[in-house]
């Protein structure tokens, strides 16, 4: 009886171990939906072609918890309607380890419900105040809008507008009936009450609109002394045309177009930006400012090439590395997949990144605002290469970043 | 609400430009679902093709889109005769066409758009023409080449489809076999030659409208599917089968869309031009110029 109580005891041991041995050698999993197609499908790619090579990178280095990084993603089509049952299946079907968000304000709303249900930590990736909504104190953000992202995302435009003289008084306020357009939009409004500025149009479009030069006649009718825009690739590109075309007469023109910061729309557009003030989260006249971004783009620019997404990669992909480099860390530091511990830890420390360091405030975005405010100027022709090297772009914002002064009125600086 | 001389007439312009632009995606949709009973859904998809295909040329030889959906539109229309060929054989020969049939052509939407990420990636591509950025005044009137030009192209188009179906003897079998097949069959045509050559000739009409459509703004692979429920809307507004009709309920919706945009507010725009639609079908059900 000893016996078989020893050798069962012997048995159990080994399936325990190996268990365990099985257990540690299961890769780290982490799910996400991307959008591959649809709409946002450009940006969304070259995103994926960063989290892969931070894969491969940690992979490289032994892995996370003495596991491989295994990514698995679904494409969500730029369609927020298949958010929920992608992560759902990331979290029931493919047991993820842990999970991060798709690309941009659209895809990471509808993930919420089900990331606080689950009590997951959720690093999303460029959502324009999205927790605002949400108070999930898992949420953490990588886009470097602030505290305040309505607020912080569209302050770098009225505050470089505020330094006009004459001071500005009035605004036009446009952009897509979307879901980042309209939070960008709200933030404008509130812009426009801190400054005292009176906003003369305020209204919005279907996303697949044609034709725009209508909406500029009509914004022009009003004769705005700002025109603040909010709008997704296709129509930024619609908008920047038909401005061209209208001859829009106004002192500053631009704020928040999403588009022109990847190389599609800035070869596209050429010499039609000029003038234009957007933002950017990176531009080369500020490389002395990103030490470690060069490492980054070395590795993503020839695979980027090959794979046919945004040849610059100075927008996304290298806050799509910082995202998962801000995990890794987490990880590493606690020792675990312990989601509270995660968050906390989180929520406590500094994060070196490719992009800087990374602080995050209570609500999960960053501590402290870096988005960088822009001017286009001297655009000729329609090449990459201008784009490779300082000198066609002006950093108005913020002052740690600032390289120059805004160049109005908008009409004779489009030329 | 005030209605300036000049606003009015911009908004006059810009509308009839962009209802041009309009018909052309929808001509094909009269023929093969007005004309021919054809749901092709996949119709905006084939735009997208003619985009990219015109993409191609112009951004390796530099040849302007317009020109390249002309000279390429015989392809197209090759590949209109073997695509009905297969939805005959496979659907309606068999009278399962109307569900199994549109899940076809939803199926043929959604392999276009992955073959055209697979080939060109999923990255906005636009093309750059001589005339793009160039805009004509007349006193306080625009009339941007961007528009301008695919509008005359697209007039063009219909006009000649409305011309070859009114005036030679095939298009008046395509008239025909809208209305009666047996008829057709009793004298001697076989109709699913007519229907094939007809849904072969929407798809031709697809190409070029796809190159103005890359002229006009940027396209990726899904982009399509925005317009699926415009042109059905300009094709019943007009009425089923009428070419004419096209491009009235075309101009009417771009007017309306204009006249919105410029006074109302563009987030307006869709309402509008869908309420026009009811109300069309409301006192004439069969469209504008339908029978």
């Amino acid at each position: 009886m000893r016996k078989l109580t020893l050798w069962l005891s012997a048995g159990l041991a080994l399936l325990l171990l190996a268990a365990s041995v099985h257990a540690q050698q299961q890769p780290l999993k982490i799910g996400f939906g991307m959008s591959l197609t649809g709409p946002l499908a450009g940006n969304g790619k070259a995103a994926l072609i960063s989290m892969q090579i931070w894969a491969e990178d940690v992979n490289a280095r032994g892995g996370l918890l003495g596991r491989k990084v295994e990514l698995v993603y679904y494409d969500d089509q730029t369609n927020p309607s298949t958010v929920p049952s992608i992560y759902n299946k990331l979290l029931d079907v493919d047991k993820v380890d842990l999970v991060v968000s798709g690309y941009g304000t659209n895809v990471i709303a509808p993930a919420m419900p089900i990331m606080m249900q689950r009590n997951m930590t959720f690093m999303a990736l460029f959502g324009l105040n999205v927790n605002s909504k949400f108070n999930y104190d898992r949420y953490f953000q990588i886009m470097p809008a602030g505290p305040e992202p309505a607020i912080g995302w569209t302050q770098g435009f009225f505050d470089v507008a505020m330094t006009l003289n004459p001071r500005p008084q009035t605004v036009a306020l446009v952009g897509a009936d979307a879901e980042y357009p309209a939070l960008a939009l709200e933030g404008a409004r509130a812009q426009a009450k801190r400054t005292g500025l009176k906003i003369v149009y305020d209204k919005s479009y279907p996303p697949n609109t044609v034709d725009f030069s209508p909406i500029v006649r009509a914004i022009q009718a009003t004769n705005p002394d700002l025109v603040f825009l909010a709008s997704y690739p296709p129509d930024s590109a619609g908008m920047v045309r038909a401005v061209n075309e209208v001859g829009l007469k106004t002192r500053m023109f631009g704020g928040g177009l999403v588009g022109t910061q990847f190389a599609a729309l800035k070869t596209q557009l050429g010499p039609l930006l000029n003038g234009m003030v957007n933002y950017e989260a990176y531009t080369p006249e500020v490389a002395a400012k990103f030490p470690f971004l060069d490492q980054f783009l070395a590795k993503y620019q020839g695979r980027a090439v090959k794979e046919g997404v945004d040849p610059l990669g100075f927008y996304l992909p290298p806050y799509a590395y910082a995202m998962m480099q801000v995990l890794e860390q987490a990880i590493k530091a606690t020792g675990g997949l312990d989601q509270a511990k995660l968050a906390d830890y989180m929520h406590s420390y500094e994060f070196d990144t490719y992009v800087g360091k990374v602080r995050f405030a209570k609500n999960g975005e960053w501590s402290i605002p870096r988005m960088l405010t822009v001017q286009y100027h001297g655009v000729n022709g329609n090449d990459l290469e201008q784009w490779m090297k300082p000198g066609h772009v002006t950093v108005l914002a913020p002052g740690d970043y600032k390289t120059g002064t805004v160049l109005a009125p908008y009409q004779e600086n489009r030329k | 609400m005030e209605f300036p001389t000049a606003l009015v007439l911009n908004a006059i312009v810009a509308g009839l430009l962009l209802g041009g632009f309009y018909a052309a995606v929808s001509v094909g949709i009269s023929i093969s679902f007005g004309m021919l009973d054809v749901v092709n859904i996949a119709h905006p998809a084939f735009i997208i093709l003619g985009s990219y295909v015109a993409y191609s040329f112009n951004d390796r030889m530099g040849v302007d889109p317009i020109v390249v959906s002309i000279v390429l539109s015989p392809l197209f229309f090759a590949f209109g005769l073997l695509l009905y060929r297969i939805y005959y054989q496979c659907f309606e020969k068999r009278g399962q066409e109307s569900l199994r049939g549109l899940a076809f052509f939803f199926g043929i939407l959604f392999i276009t758009e992955v073959v055209l990420v697979l080939v060109f990636g999923v990255d906005y591509r636009l093309v750059g023409t001589a005339y793009s950025s160039t805009t004509l005044h007349l006193g306080a009137v625009d009339f941007p080449l961007r528009l301008a030009v695919p509008f005359v192209v697209a007039v063009t188009m219909v006009v000649c489809v409305q011309l070859y179906l009114s005036r030679t003897f095939f298009g008046r079998a395509v008239l025909a076999v809208a209305q009666d097949q047996l008829a057709l069959r009793l004298m001697g045509v076989n109709p699913i030659r007519v229907k094939e050559f007809a849904f072969a000739l929407s798809i031709a009409t697809a190409g070029v409208a796809g190159a103005l459509l890359i002229v006009i703004q940027p396209v990726q692979p899904a982009i399509g599917r925005e317009y699926i429920g415009l042109v059905f809307a300009v094709c019943v507004l007009g009425g089923m089968g009428s070419i004419w009709g096209t491009l009235l309920g075309a101009l009417i919706l771009g007017l309306a869309e204009s006249f919105t945009s410029t006074f109302f507010g563009p987030s307006w725009a869709p309402a509008v031009s869908f309420g026009i639609l009811l109300a069309a079908l409301a006192f004439k059900p069969s469209g504008l110029l339908g029978r």
